[in-house]
């Protein structure tokens, strides 16, 4: 498959805009099961507390998975992303009840290496802190 | 309690090939939220070139050996897994896992330190298809709060 961006059309500085992802407990239970994650931090509020964390958690992989999804779907093609990395740099915390955490995430075009691949910065905020550091994803395009 | 660092530096090999499958390929798309069709329809995935569904790329945590690739059901790790939040994880990968792969994972637990009253454990991971094709390789760190205990 090729993605739908060529390397020669992508620009240092371009800007993949602002998409907001709502986390519920509900989802959390969702990817747990999915994902075979079954840690009680992320599920159980007294766990969570007795672990002393300020409540239930989201698992860092699916604050992983969620933001790079600004990049495969800019790109249209998963398969274009040959490396992927974030520091997990504050905890996103999924509160009981109707109102979701609410995950913002921006990437900007940081550069573009030989062999076709280019790097973009991603940022991923939720209530003002920044949820992920250095979360940085390489894609190869044609 | 402190972990157990006579861990450190052994290797955990995933006992039986892990079989990537369309359903949990879908069912964890779903859990992600996150409606690709390479993810969902056999034939989208076919029509851009690959043989099957393709696999989201954080998927590769699923085929890890153990939990996040450590045994943390093993008491003699002593590792309280309530304890534990996740760092650090990278992944790269020379193809994308696609449905009907057969992963043999070989995760390495390379790492103990302190930092603090935490401990940081650090660990490597490999995949392999069982035709012996290097898939991806990747890193994780995870942080076991409160572990190493007070300072002296």
């Amino acid at each position: 498959m090729t993605a739908t961006i060529a390397y020669d059309d992508v620009e240092v500085g371009t800007e993949l805009p602002e998409r907001l992802f709502p986390l519920r407990r509900v989802d959390l239970v969702r990817y747990a099961g999915a994902s075979t994650d079954f840690n009680p931090i992320h599920w159980n509020e007294r766990a969570a507390v007795e672990a002393g964390l300020p409540g239930v958690i989201a698992h860092g992989m699916l604050t992983m998975a969620t933001a790079v999804r600004l990049v495969t779907d800019w790109l249209g093609d998963p398969g274009a992303l040959v490396e992927y990395g974030v520091k997990f740099s504050a905890p996103v915390v999924v509160p009981d009840g109707d109102e979701p955490a609410v995950v913002s995430v921006r990437g900007t075009v940081q550069k573009k290496l030989e062999d076709n691949q280019v790097v973009v910065n991603l940022t991923a905020r939720c209530q003002g802190a920044k949820v992920l550091m250095a979360a940085r994803a390489t894609v190869r395009l044609p | 309690m402190p972990l157990n660092q006579d861990f450190v530096g052994r290797s955990f090999v995933s006992p039986v090939p892990y079989q990537v499958g369309r359903e949990h390929i879908r069912q964890f798309a779903r859990a992600i939220g996150d409606d690709n069709p390479l993810y969902h329809d056999v034939e989208a995935a076919k029509a851009a070139g690959y043989p099957d569904l393709v696999a989201p790329p954080t998927f590769l945590i699923v085929a890890n050996p153990g939990t996040l690739g450590l045994p943390t059901d093993d008491p003699a790790l002593g590792l309280d897994y309530s304890l534990v939040v996740h760092g650090e994880q990278r992944f790269s990968l020379l193809r994308p896992l696609v449905a009907g792969d057969e992963l043999v994972t070989t995760s390495t637990l390379t790492n103990i330190r302190t930092v603090g009253t935490n401990e940081v454990l650090v660990t490597t991971y490999r995949y392999d298809t069982t035709s012996g094709e290097e898939i991806a390789v990747g890193t994780c760190t995870l942080v076991s709060r409160g572990s190493a205990g007070p300072r002296e």
